[in-house]
């Protein structure tokens, strides 16, 4: 690099570009796999008699590469990014940092060749096999000593609560897979769990719910703690809120897992500790996002001309939605009709694609022109189509399976008077076909909208040097 | 100690702690230092990157 045309301070970008470019190429693989077995769903002949696309082996690719692959990169990178600009110091090491981007491809590419393969632990969003949990492993301590360690040689006398949201994250992920991996290795692809019965699934849904909780809720909260206020161009509502925000939600999180196993061999405490948690846990949740919405008061009008800023605060409305209903999926009774169905399925989107994605994809509108020395995005006018298609995409998404759940649940509870059930299985499939075709368009329009930000980000990056013009009037960075 | 000791001392542990951060976050005294982190956001906003290659390493 050139020494005499640095600015004040050097930041290692070049990691934070490779990971925002791969963000966008594993948004539209993972999404698009989803697409895929979504069609699969109603027309089962899409797998072809072909022992590779069937659905039960393209389902945990999709949950892995939308997770780990699109959101772990949008982590890295946002992480990366942010740590560096609020401690306003260079990246403690930019061979951990490479080491980081190459590891976590190479995991990403080895769950490709895979999970296709029918190579899985069983476990769900863990069903990577036991060579490449142990690569995972290395990755992501590299990771923690990467961040934490440029967070000790910040130049900054605080640590700003974006970073705190993000250690909370690496840190209790590293805990997460580590104790939810620990398998017996029997050969080199082939393990088995070292907890048994209902302690493996307790184990399981440990890790599980707080994959939810720390991996897409703590991390990406870091991001939306950065990225709000920067577009927004105002510091965040409350920065003391923000503090009792992360405490409490950090320490309710853990507690929460139960709430996937109501009704089983479970110990009856247990899962009403879970459920009791959980609902707990609307209180921090709902703290979060109306300090994150608030930033804006007072200049609520950027929101009718920055498409960034409008993904941004729809992705905290989504995320107030879906931890409203989550707490609420969570109380027995209604856990009772809701557990099983589509209903569970419409919630983990109203999160993923409404929150998780729609923070990611504002937040890399708003990198990609300043990571690659651009005033703004070759086209705003595509940003606000993009965001359209989100969002129109989601709420088909959502509806879709919060119908079809309700109907299966009542439909399989249903009995008749002398005691036996009204409906069988194969009749409520076929009330939900209506239902999935629904929800395979609306998944169709958050890939077409994946396509297009990639020829957006395309143009900004291949565009010459001056062909942007930014026009202040809608300024963000 | 049986488990409805442990579970109701540490209950009010987390509670106390709970009121502690609440305390530590809105008492007056650290105002200034939560409104100076607050604005970490901005601080270093000169140093935006206006050249591919500055950045390439």
């Amino acid at each position: 690099m050139s020494e005499t045309s640095q600015a004040q301070h050097d930041y290692n970008y070049k990691v934070v570009r490779q990971f925002t470019i791969m963000t966008v190429v594993w948004g539209i693989v993972g999404m698009s796999l989803g697409v895929l077995i979504a069609a699969q769903l109603f027309a089962p002949a899409l797998n072809f008699d072909i022992p590779w696309l069937t659905y039960s082996r393209l389902r945990p690719l999709h949950t892995n590469s939308v997770i780990f692959a699109f959101g772990g990169c949008a982590l890295f990178a946002a992480s990366y990014y942010i740590v560096q600009r609020t401690s306003q110091v260079r990246l403690f090491s930019d061979k951990l940092a490479a080491f980081t981007f190459w590891g976590w491809q190479a995991v990403i590419v080895s769950a490709v060749i895979t999970l296709p393969m029918g190579y899985t632990s069983s476990k769900e969003y863990a069903e990577l096999e036991w060579p490449i949990d142990i690569l995972i492993t290395l990755v992501w301590v590299a990771y923690c000593i990467n961040f934490f360690g440029t967070l000790v040689i910040r130049k900054t006398s605080h640590i700003y609560v974006a970073n705190w949201f993000l250690g909370a994250f690496m840190l209790t992920v590293a805990v997460l897979h580590i104790g939810n991996s620990m398998v017996v290795p029997v050969s080199f692809m082939k393990s088995y769990s070292i907890y048994a019965g209902a302690v493996d699934a307790m184990m399981q849904w440990w890790y599980g719910h707080n994959a939810v909780g720390f991996f897409l809720t703590a991390g990406f909260l870091g991001m939306m703690y950065y990225f709000v206020p920067k577009q927004a161009g105002r510091p965040v509502y409350s920065y003391r809120l923000s503090i009792v925000h992360f405490w409490a939600l950090i320490s309710l999180y853990i507690w929460a897992g139960p709430h996937h196993l109501h009704y089983t061999a479970l110990p009856d405490w247990t899962q009403s500790l879970g459920m009791a948690m959980s609902i707990i846990l609307f209180v921090p949740s709902w703290g979060g996002m109306i300090n994150g919405i608030m930033t804006l008061s007072g200049a609520w009008h950027k929101l009718r001309t920055d498409p960034i800023l409008r993904f941004l605060i729809v992705s905290l409305s989504f995320y107030g939605m879906s931890t409203f209903e989550g707490p609420m999926m969570a109380i027995k009774t209604v856990n009772a009709l809701s557990h099983y169905t589509d209903w569970t399925i419409g919630h983990v989107h109203s999160g993923a694609l409404g929150w998780v994605a729609m923070v990611t994809i504002g937040s890399m509108y708003h990198l990609v022109p300043i990571l690659f020395g651009q005033p703004k995005m070759y086209s705003t006018k595509l940003i606000n189509i993009h965001f359209w298609l989100a969002t129109i995409g989601v709420v088909l998404y959502i509806v879709a399976m919060w119908m079809s759940g309700v109907l299966q649940g009542l439909m399989w509870r249903a009995v008749n008077a002398d005691g036996t059930l009204t409906y069988s299985f194969v009749e409520s499939l076929e009330a939900s076909k209506p239902f999935y075709i629904v929800r395979f368009i609306g998944g169709l329009f958050v890939v077409t909208g994946m396509f297009i930000m990639a020829y957006n980000c395309y143009r900004t990056i291949n565009a010459p040097k001056e062909s942007i013009v930014d026009n202040p009037a809608t300024a963000g960075a | 100690m049986d488990q409805g000791t442990i579970g109701s001392i540490f209950t009010v542990i987390v509670f106390v702690s709970f009121v502690g951060v609440c305390y530590w976050a809105f008492s007056s005294r650290n105002k200034k230092n939560f409104d100076e982190a607050a604005n970490l956001v901005f601080d270093d906003e000169e140093t935006k990157v206006s050249n591919k290659e500055d950045q390439e390493s």
